[in-house]
């Protein structure tokens, strides 16, 4: 059928004993925005390079573009023939060259030898620029740019190579609400076009917006594919999952003195005037967009960064941070969202991941670090967060995602925070995990420690927050408890 | 798979590797040359290895905290300048307090010289290679200049203890670099900025979030760096009782291979002091050995280029990249 | 117009207009055309070693062994050519850049199979090349050159009060090489592959770039101009000294970081490392006619690469970083 731009079945992938794809199938209609979702792990990257010819997949499967007849597999030159490209989430792009370069890019790999015209290369890119309706300057180097515009040239650059399907990993992860809706109209523009888009996404409330179906995937097995019409994010989410999302809200209960109390504070160009209390045994979400200003301000509380303006009270004695060292000696602690990069050092040990922020109370005389009561602290932290490790001298990248955020947890517990600041705590961590974050979290909290909980979803503070702050442009815009009000509700005050 | 092994059971296994391989070239020599098996030989080995050594720390310690420093030898030969010109001009007939004097100025020299250095890794933020090699270029300078070219030489004779005497029939140079290794063992596994140097070797972001002060470790890294190759230029004093511009440079090379040998990671994060120290023997070794057998000097530089080549391919498989 | 003035090549462009004012004020004989030509004349392999060495920068990598390497081909060209009845410039080249480029290719091949750390490999080659040079040569300088390499060679003659003043062929081959390497990395999509893997390896082997052919190129041309460089180099002293060119690689290296190339890649430019090597050369040059120690150049070579990296990393000392001190 020529209204076909892509039908795949029986796909199966293996690695080794590990079987990533059983029996999938999919099918894509030329023009329409198609989600594929599913938890972390459950098979789409693999399914993604099956399709755009980096995996072979096991015998029986059956791949074909455009009512072409089907193979086994996929040749990469035959999927670049189809117009099929993949925009991964790191973009793939050159910050060192010009935007009309990067956009240009492809030609200069199939023909490295013709001569380059420059005036050809930003024909190129201007005509494409033009084409999407958005402004950029073709000579002005990728590196200045913003994330948001450096997507908008990926994007420009698999057009320029005459892409008919294109496949996009979280393109939304990074970007604020209005860098979203400028680039959801351009995916709808391509669609009306023609250009098949298979969106990637584990934005819920984007999938149902723009998609007109979607598939979802778990543990490697196909789920199904519905349509969005009717679709509801938690029934979404429960096909993803499998399981019937029904945490149990968190009480309402009543908190004891004010441990962190900020006034006025403000950095300029990030966020201002912002004035809040937390207590102990309190979780208080903090939500809002990406460029809301949450993270910037999470750091300054943090002492990462400094604020311009205001004040910040510790146990009602006002504090000021020269650096995140002094934080940590104050009791603040900070669950980075950047988990792999910035939270654990992935090729060192597990036991030394979990030492690295308290050696000032390890080493005791001063200049005596012993290994054995690293060792002890390192054990005694596995034990206690029930964490699944068979040998804590193997690196940290060794363990699931689940287990290495518990033992990132684990390095800022031993420092005996008084406020724990948990930023996105589960970004790329399943549904089971999750679970297993927030219990702790509330554990916690009932042991009287103040709890920050940084995050843009809805059902997370709605479920496990006591209060929500609701922060939008870099300043506080609501103030709120979930109890008085349904999740629906404050997701759509978020996301106003 | 391969990181478990090398993570967990590395450690013993460096150090077994290291001394087969000791033994190993001491049994090559030894059949290729009978007269190396002898008292004589390996007397003079110990005096020889402690300057490779402390230059080897030196150069080691950059290369755990994710760097390299190629200003080793240079800024060994500027402290062997200054304390010589300093001696020299003031303290020729001191007797043996010249000795603490040159060692206090040769290690402070060393210690400014790699403060500078680490700041400027640290603070500025440009590539280690680069801030070594252009410390290297401007230490030679200074060097020439000062020197124009002739040597600096005629020393007190409390030189000749530290460079030629022995206590208890132990060489002093090899005990002064035993001090040194046990020193940098101790810094490197028993100390927060051992551990620190570890984590800032394989990921610095991390390491800044987890609170340690990244930039301090940086330039305490150079600063130790700086200060044992200035140990080393005041033993490379000591035993030739003179000093002269480009001394020693030969030795970079080999101070490098040294620490690939013993399995130091070129990315950063790993690496251990003792099997060092064992493969700086098996390297003396074989460097003696080749002398011994008439080996040209410029054939055992050939050889050591090639051999760091292939140390760094049979290494390659089994290191974790950043 | 602005980009350019705030470039690397701009700033060193505006620095060697304002050096070159000095010294012809300064002194009697720098702004003559025989010292223009003796520059030219002088510096032109040092040019050639520049712009095949900012190839290798720019893809990511770095190479300290290309100045022993030309010592190589020269000793090689000349062993092999005389027996054999000398040869002329045609075979010459062609041997000279054959066996430079394999010397390249070779340092190509530990980088790119094994994986290898480029300053450790090349460090490597580097002794390994020069060791064996000087084994095998005995340390002894070549005397005895064929006739065409002997023979200078005048490429532009201008008759002056008192004599002449001559470009001799050093000169032309800088031309051809500079003109070479400017066309390959400016105006071929090779040269944007170039930039583009050593400004993100991993973007680049994903929009199929061929990796090895990249590396290859790279540091097999550093060779290729190596090969040629010492052929010049053999023709202007007009004997073959296997350690002449011992050390140079550090001054080519101050030069083309001076020019803006960084040693992660990316950036750079052959006009940039020419203008880097011009200054070098305008300062040594000036050193010498105010009458100052020759001793003095290296340290300010080393004060300069280290005042040149603290510049173009100048934003960072700025004070909203990470760890700075509390201010008001």
């Amino acid at each position: 059928m020529a209204k076909q731009a892509l039908r795949a079945s029986g796909v199966t992938q293996k690695f080794g004993a590990f079987t990533a794809l059983e029996n999938v199938s999919f099918e894509l209609e030329k023009g329409e925005v198609h989600c594929l979702a599913g938890e972390n792990g459950c098979g789409k990257s693999t399914l993604i390079k099956v399709i755009n010819g980096v995996n072979v997949p096991e015998p029986g499967a059956e791949i074909s573009f455009g009512g072409a007849p089907a193979t086994a597999s996929v040749l990469p030159q035959e999927a670049k023939k189809h117009g099929l490209h993949v925009i991964w989430q790191d973009l793939a792009l050159f910050p060192d060259l010009t935007v009309a370069e990067n956009i240009s890019f492809d030609a200069f790999v199939s023909r490295p030898f013709g001569a380059r015209k420059v005036s050809d290369t930003r024909k190129t890119a201007e005509d494409v620029i033009s084409r999407i309706g958005i402004e950029l300057d073709p000579n002005v180097r990728l590196g200045d740019l913003s994330i948001a515009k450096r997507q908008i040239v990926a994007i420009c650059r698999v057009l320029a190579a005459d892409a008919r399907i294109i496949f996009m990993d979280e393109p939304t992860a990074s970007l604020t609400r209005k860098e979203t809706q400028a680039l959801l109209a351009i995916v709808r523009k391509l669609s009306s076009e023609g250009i098949s888009i298979v969106f990637v996404s584990h934005r819920l409330a984007e999938v149902l917006d723009v998609c007109a179906r979607v598939t979802i995937l778990k543990d490697g097995k196909l789920v199904g594919t519905y349509p969005t019409e009717g679709m509801t994010q938690k029934r979404l989410s429960e096909l993803m999952t499998g399981l019937e999302l029904n945490e149990k809200q968190r009480p309402k209960k009543d908190f004891g003195d004010t441990v962190l109390e900020v006034r006025k504070l403000s950095r300029t160009g990030e966020y201002q005037d912002i004035s809040f209390s937390l207590h102990a045994g309190e979780i208080l979400g903090l939500t809002g967009l990406m460029g809301s200003g949450r993270t910037e301000l999470a750091l300054s509380l943090f002492g990462m960064t400094r604020p311009h303006l205001g004040d910040i009270l510790l146990n009602r004695r006002p504090v000021r941070f020269a650096s995140n060292e002094d934080a940590i000696e104050a009791g603040i602690a900070y669950v980075s969202e950047d988990r792999l990069n910035l939270g654990l050092v992935q090729t060192q040990s597990i036991v030394k991941n979990t030492a690295a922020t308290v050696l000032d109370d390890l080493a005791q005389p001063s200049y005596w670090l012993s290994p054995g009561r690293i060792r002890a602290l390192c054990d005694h932290w596995i034990d206690r967060l029930k964490t699944k490790v068979s040998n804590p001298d193997l690196p940290v990248s060794s363990l699931s995602g689940g287990n290495q955020q518990r033992i990132v947890l684990a390095k800022w517990l031993a420092t005996k925070p008084k406020v724990l600041i948990l930023d996105a705590p589960t970004v790329g961590v399943d549904v089971g995990a999750k679970a297993g974050i927030f219990r702790i979290a509330r554990d916690l909290a009932d042991q009287g420690m103040a709890i920050l909980l940084i995050t843009d979803e809805a059902s997370e503070v709605h479920t496990h927050a006591d209060r929500v702050l609701i922060l939008r442009d870099g300043s506080i815009r609501e103030e709120l408890s979930p109890h008085d009000i349904e999740e629906e509700a404050l997701e759509g005050l978020i996301n106003a | 798979m391969r990181q478990a092994f090398t993570t967990w059971s590395g450690d013993r296994i460096e150090l077994s590797a290291m001394v087969l391989f000791l033994i190993a070239s001491i049994v090559l020599f030894g059949s290729l040359a009978p007269q190396f098996l002898s008292a004589g030989i390996f007397r003079s080995m110990a005096f020889q290895l402690p300057e490779l050594g402390l230059l080897t720390l030196a150069m080691f310690i950059p290369i755990i905290a994710g760097g390299l420093n190629l200003a080793v030898t240079f800024t060994a030969n500027i402290c062997g300048l200054a304390s010589a010109f300093f001696v020299k001009s003031f303290m020729m007939d001191a007797g043996i307090t010249a000795l603490p004097v040159a060692l206090v100025i040769g290690m402070g020299t060393g210690l400014l010289i790699g403060l500078a250095t680490g700041a400027m890794v640290a603070y500025v933020g440009a590539h280690p290679i680069l801030v070594t090699l252009g410390v290297m270029i401007f230490l030679r300078g200074v060097g020439e200049l000062l020197t124009r070219g002739s040597d600096i030489s005629g020393l007190p004779d409390s030189f000749r203890t530290l460079g030629h005497e022995s206590v208890l029939d132990f060489p002093i140079p090899m005990l002064v670099f035993l001090i040194a290794v046990a020193v940098c063992f101790y810094i490197m596994q028993f100390t927060k900025l051992g551990f620190s140097i570890h984590m800032v070797g394989s990921n610095p972001q991390a390491s800044l979030y987890s609170g340690i002060n990244v930039n301090r470790v940086l330039v305490w890294v150079y600063g130790l760096s700086g200060a044992l190759a200035g140990l080393a230029g005041i033993i490379m004093l000591a035993r030739f009782n003179s000093v002269r511009v480009g001394h020693g440079e030969s030795y970079l090379l080999i101070t490098i291979l040294a620490c690939f040998l013993a399995g130091a990671n070129p990315f950063g994060g790993f690496g251990r002091v003792l099997p060092l120290a064992v493969g700086l023997m098996s390297l003396q070794v074989i460097a003696s050995g080749m002398n011994l057998m008439g080996a040209s000097q410029h054939l055992a530089t050939a050889a050591w280029g090639g051999f760091l080549i292939l140390v760094m391919i049979l290494r390659a498989p089994f290191q974790a990249k950043r | 117009m602005r980009s350019f003035l705030v470039s690397p090549e701009g700033v060193l462009t505006l620095l060697i207009l304002l050096l070159s004012a000095f010294l012809s004020l300064a002194t009697d004989s720098f702004l003559s055309l025989q010292n223009v030509f003796d520059l030219l004349n002088n510096q032109s392999v040092n040019i050639i070693f520049a712009v095949g060495l900012v190839v290798v920068l720019i893809a990511g990598g770095i190479d300290i062994s290309f100045s022993v390497a030309a010592s190589v081909v020269q000793y090689v060209t000349v062993v092999l050519l005389m027996p054999t009845g000398g040869g002329n410039w045609a075979i010459g080249l062609l041997l000279a850049s054959g066996v430079g480029m394999s010397l390249g290719l070779f340092n190509a091949l530990f980088i790119h199979r094994f994986r290898i750390v480029s300053i450790i490999v090349t460090i490597g080659t580097f002794n390994l090349f020069f060791g064996l040079l000087m084994y095998l040569s005995r340390g002894r300088s070549l005397y005895d050159i064929p006739d065409w390499l002997y023979d200078r060679v005048a490429i532009l003659s201008v008759p002056l009060e008192r004599g002449s003043a001559t470009l001799y062929l050093p000169v032309l081959a800088m031309v051809a090489v500079v003109t070479a390497t400017w066309i390959i990395l400016s105006r071929t999509g090779l040269g944007r592959q170039i930039y583009g893997f050593g400004s993100n390896p991993d973007a680049a082997r994903r929009s199929g770039i061929n990796i090895a052919w990249i590396q290859a190129f790279a540091y097999g041309w550093l060779g290729l101009c190596a090969g040629i460089a010492g052929l010049m180099q053999a023709h202007i002293v007009r004997e073959v000294v296997p350690n002449a060119l011992y050390g140079r690689e550090l001054d080519i290296l101050a030069a083309v970081v001076l020019g803006g190339a960084v040693l992660g890649g990316g950036r750079g430019s052959v006009l940039g490392a020419v203008l880097g090597v011009v200054l070098l050369a305008l300062i040594q040059n000036g050193l010498n006619l105010l009458g100052i120690t020759p001793f003095a150049f290296k340290m300010i070579v080393g004060a300069i690469i280290l005042i040149a990296i603290t510049a173009s990393n100048a934003e960072r000392l700025l004070p909203e970083t990470l760890k700075s001190r509390s201010e008001a």
